[in-house]
């Protein structure tokens, strides 16, 4: 069995991975979602829309499912921290969420014109709220979150819902909105042709200028502020509790991790290459290579936000030393050691059954093709 | 100490959106087997009508698929968020199986049901069976994965408590998956969601059949519905009985209440009927008894004695004067590491820790609790009798009901008389609400029945709840009733709509076409 502390590291990376994945695969259906009352002029353009990700969007929704599950498993500390602290926020990307199921499946049933429109709207919301907070939530681990531990493990939030809305959280929402919305566009641009096709361009033009602009403007303001760092010494190969360790505050030490491995300086460069790439790929109508380049956006841009924040997983502003780190919010070794296996073993499955849906499925869609299957189609 | 009405909110909301969420879950795992059946008699005759019978279940399956995963996304999510305490302690072993769920079921699920609705014209008529029976398949595996989870709470093998981390730890990742509890009440549970299928497809054909139309269609829908609702009906009856040997292996104190049993009785023990039982005395008022039946149920065995309530309610008391002391032990060590005495101590006392904690609804620290308090808790630690004796009883005369009309529709299915019986096709068409209602009592007696425990004889449900506000909870609690409440309307006004319309041409596709450009 691999030691303790290497599994400790490979999960770190694991969950990087499903955020990562989240990012990509669900994030061009929600990309889709949020530009669908406005790339969408009418029904059959919004209806070319959702049937453009209508086979897959369930399946790529399961990478948010599965990294809420795998952060359960591999970090029960911060599963139950962070979710229940940020409590409102969390129920607002579920209460968003639920609009999607159902606006894909019901909203083609009636022909109603209001009863679709209210469902577009739906599908909207259910894209562009979980976009926000998501990058509103990273935001606010950067600056760290108040709460602590009292002596039985039991965690206390002392914060309020409208405090994790501050200026920082909202750039780095923008950030995560538009880094979504350019991989939707992208993804667009793959799938459609003609004048929503163009439109998609534009779009992700759009939000591939506002994504760089967003992300380099977080970045600046990130290496300026207070970081956190371990200042006790700290065994990762034995079992911790979060309050076995000293945390200090430290200007800029979000960019420790960049001092001691100047190699890492390539993540926020993948962040910003790949949207730049998409960008110009997007615009020369090589379609799949934008979609490539913005999903390598996705790859650096939340790679940044791990790397700087390393180990810390969630800081706490207000309690320093029950900050949870990659060291001592996990399972225990046995929990790391089998879901390493399980992962391991399932996750080139997922993502060869995956690939061969898309495979299925491919190719452009068309207004001709969604009113000769009117009643079947999404 | 947690505020208490907290925790009744938390579960509340938990028991509100877990049946909120099981109205669709069993629907889905019987009739994706049902759709596999139909499309391979398609592939296998050819015959078109079977194809059509596919993509209309199909679409009803689809309305009900999409509240399901709508309803399942809080399922995930609210151990997190309101049973923090819980997710926290018990993380290590039961978010393992949760992981998975989603690694080995939903994934494949989801993208199979994907390529259900939208791949018909780009498979091959076996390759679009295939994935037919890989969401049918991967339904399934996660149910199986879901009573993993919860089977663990109900019996919690293959783990131990770790002071350093003051939480329990998968020690046996293999006797968690192979857990008794969790294999009987998977079988249960999935047989449950077949005649939930079975009733559904055979009350709406037997609707079409009363009203004269697309009888073809509906003849063959019923047939099937038959024969499959007959052996799933069988199967959750004898396998409930299963599950009821395993409840007494592991929690003695849920069947003592199921079945109204104050006093232990000599084996083998008699059965309840029907009784009033009387919590204030602890005993029935009245009592109707089969005798013998109890005990062959319950233990399999003529010799075996089973506990009463008042029996449990005492040893229980022991289990807590001892549990006090793994409590207080426990803190000593917290607060000073090298103090050998209480570390010897905790390891005297450590498996009754749980019991230890049931005092904490009551006082802060165990070590302050007074007789009253442990007097108390002993009380708290066998759940209420009535609500449980009268649910189960309720689930146990849904599922004889099923089982027969089950049995006459099979009968007359295979005499081709069906179309004949007008009070057969009545029959099932007012048993469609049935199965829903029974797999909601069997919840309630499988959840209430594990009170005052999360994890049974570990840690109690007052302490695993979230430190939240109650103002947060009545809010979150409106919001989730709110909202699932329109979407059942929405849901529910789609499922009768094209259940009226019924297998309508029109909903082919108008032919073969390819998409352009393709």
């Amino acid at each position: 069995m691999l030691d303790y502390e290497t599994l400790k590291l490979i999960w770190w990376l694991l969950v990087g991975v499903l955020l990562i994945g989240f990012a990509i695969m669900d994030g061009h259906d929600m990309g889709v979602g949020m530009l669908l009352p406005f790339l969408g002029k009418n029904d059959v353009e919004r209806r070319v829309m959702i049937n453009a990700v209508a086979p897959h969007w369930d399946g790529n929704q399961v990478w948010f499912i599965t990294a809420g599950g795998a952060i359960f498993a591999a970090w029960p500390f911060v599963y139950a921290t962070a979710f229940s602290g940020m409590y409102w926020a969390l129920l607002l990307v579920l209460f968003a969420l639920f609009f999607r199921p159902v606006g894909f499946d019901y909203r083609s049933k009636l022909p109603d014109p209001a009863w679709r429109n209210f469902w577009d709207w739906g599908l909207f919301a259910g894209s562009a709220v979980p976009s926000l907070v998501f990058g509103v939530a990273f935001g606010n681990l950067l600056q760290g979150v108040p709460f602590h531990f009292d002596e039985s493990m039991r965690s206390f939030y002392t914060g309020s819902f409208w405090a994790l809305l501050n200026p920082l959280a909202l750039l780095t929402g923008v950030v995560s909105l538009s880094m979504l919305a350019l991989q939707g566009a992208t993804f667009l641009a793959h799938r459609t042709e003609g004048d929503l096709q163009a439109r998609a361009q534009k779009a992700a033009t759009l939000s591939g200028v506002l994504l760089i602009a967003g992300f380099a403007a977080a970045g600046v303001w990130v290496s300026g502020m207070d970081g956190y760092a371990i200042t006790s010494a700290i065994d990762a190969n034995v079992a911790l509790n979060p309050l076995m360790k000293e945390v200090a505050r430290v200007p800029g030490g979000w960019l420790a991790n960049y001092g001691k491995i100047p190699l890492l300086w390539l993540v926020p460069a993948i962040g910003l290459g790949g949207a730049l790439i998409a960008v110009l790929m997007v615009r020369s109508d090589r379609t799949l290579l934008a979609f490539a380049g913005s999903s390598l956006a996705c790859l650096g841009i939340i790679g940044t936000a791990g790397v700087s924040l390393f180990p810390f997983i969630m800081p706490s502003s207000s309690s320093p030393r029950s900050s949870l780190t990659a060291w001592d919010a996990t399972s225990s070794h046995y929990t790391l050691g089998v879901m390493f296996w399980v992962a391991l073993i399932f996750t080139p499955i997922v993502l060869g059954y995956t690939g061969w849906a898309y495979r299925v499925m491919r190719g452009k869609l068309t207004g001709d093709y969604i009113r000769a299957n009117d009643k079947v189609l999404y | 100490m947690i505020d208490p009405s907290v925790v009744d909110l938390s579960r509340l909301q938990f028991a509100a959106t877990a049946l909120y969420h099981f109205l669709f879950v069993p629907l889905t795992l019987g009739l994706s087997w049902l759709l596999v059946a139909m499309e391979a008699a398609y592939v296998m005759s050819g015959r078109p009508i079977y194809k059509e019978m596919t993509r209309f279940w199909g679409k009803l399956y689809g309305i009900n698929f999409a509240l399901g995963v709508t309803t399942g996304l809080t399922m995930e999510f609210q151990f997190g968020t309101n049973w923090a305490y819980y997710s926290h302690y018990v993380g290590d072993i039961f978010g393992a199986p949760l992981a998975i769920e989603g690694l080995m079921a939903f994934f494949l699920e989801s993208t199979m049901a994907g390529l259900f609705f939208f791949g018909w014209d780009r498979l091959s008529k076996a390759g679009h069976l295939a994935v037919t029976a890989l969401m049918a398949l991967a339904t399934n595996l996660s149910a199986v994965l879901i009573l993993i989870a919860n089977g663990w709470m109900q019996d919690p093998v293959g783990s131990a408590f770790n002071p350093v981390t003051m939480r329990m730890e998968l020690q046996d990742f293999w006797a968690l998956v192979f857990n008794p509890a969790a294999q009987a009440k998977f079988v249960h549970t999935v047989s449950a969601g077949y005649v939930t299928g079975s009733i559904f497809v055979l009350a709406i054909s037997s609707w079409y059949l009363m009203k004269g139309r697309h009888l073809e269609f509906a003849r063959r829908s019923f047939r099937i519905a038959a024969a499959f609702g007959l052996a799933s009906a069988l199967s959750v009856i004898v396998l409930g009985d299963e599950s009821g040997y395993a409840v007494s292996e592991s929690q003695k104190s849920k069947l003592a209440a199921i079945e109204a049993m104050w006093e232990s009785e000599p084996a083998p023990a008699a059965f309840n009927l029907l009784a009033w039982p009387n919590e204030e005395k602890q005993s029935n008022d009245w009592e109707v008894r089969i005798p013998y039946v109890l005990g062959l149920i319950a233990t399999r065995s003529t010799g075996e004695v089973l506990p009463g309530i008042r029996e449990i309610r005492a040893e229980n008391r022991q289990r807590i004067v001892s549990g006090i002391e793994a409590v207080t032990a426990l803190e000593a060590m917290r607060k000073n590491p090298q103090d050998e005495a209480a570390r010897a101590r905790f390891g005297e006392h450590e498996k009754d820790m749980g019991y230890g904690l049931l005092v904490k609804k009551y006082t802060e620290r165990a070590s302050e609790a007074t007789p009253q308090m442990i007097g108390q808790a002993a009380q708290d630690s066998v759940p209420r009798v009535a609500p449980l004796f009268w649910t189960f009883r309720g689930m146990v005369l849904i599922a004889f009901s099923m089982l027969a009309l089950f049995a006459f529709s099979f009968w007359h299915s295979a005499r081709g008389s069906f179309e004949s019986k007008p009070w057969l096709l009545k029959w099932a068409f007012w048993s469609l609400p049935l199965p829903w209602l029974a797999c909601h009592l069997g919840w309630i007696v499988a959840e209430y029945g594990r009170q005052p425990w999360t994890v049974h004889g570990m840690l109690p449900t007052h302490l695993s709840a979230s430190s939240l506000s109650a103002a947060s909870l009545w809010g979150s609690l409106a919001g989730f009733l709110g909202f699932y409440t329109l979407l059942l309307i929405a849901e529910m006004f789609l499922m009768f709509k094209y259940a009226r319309r019924g297998p309508d041409g029109h909903d082919e596709p108008a032919a073969t076409l390819n998409m352009a450009n393709a």
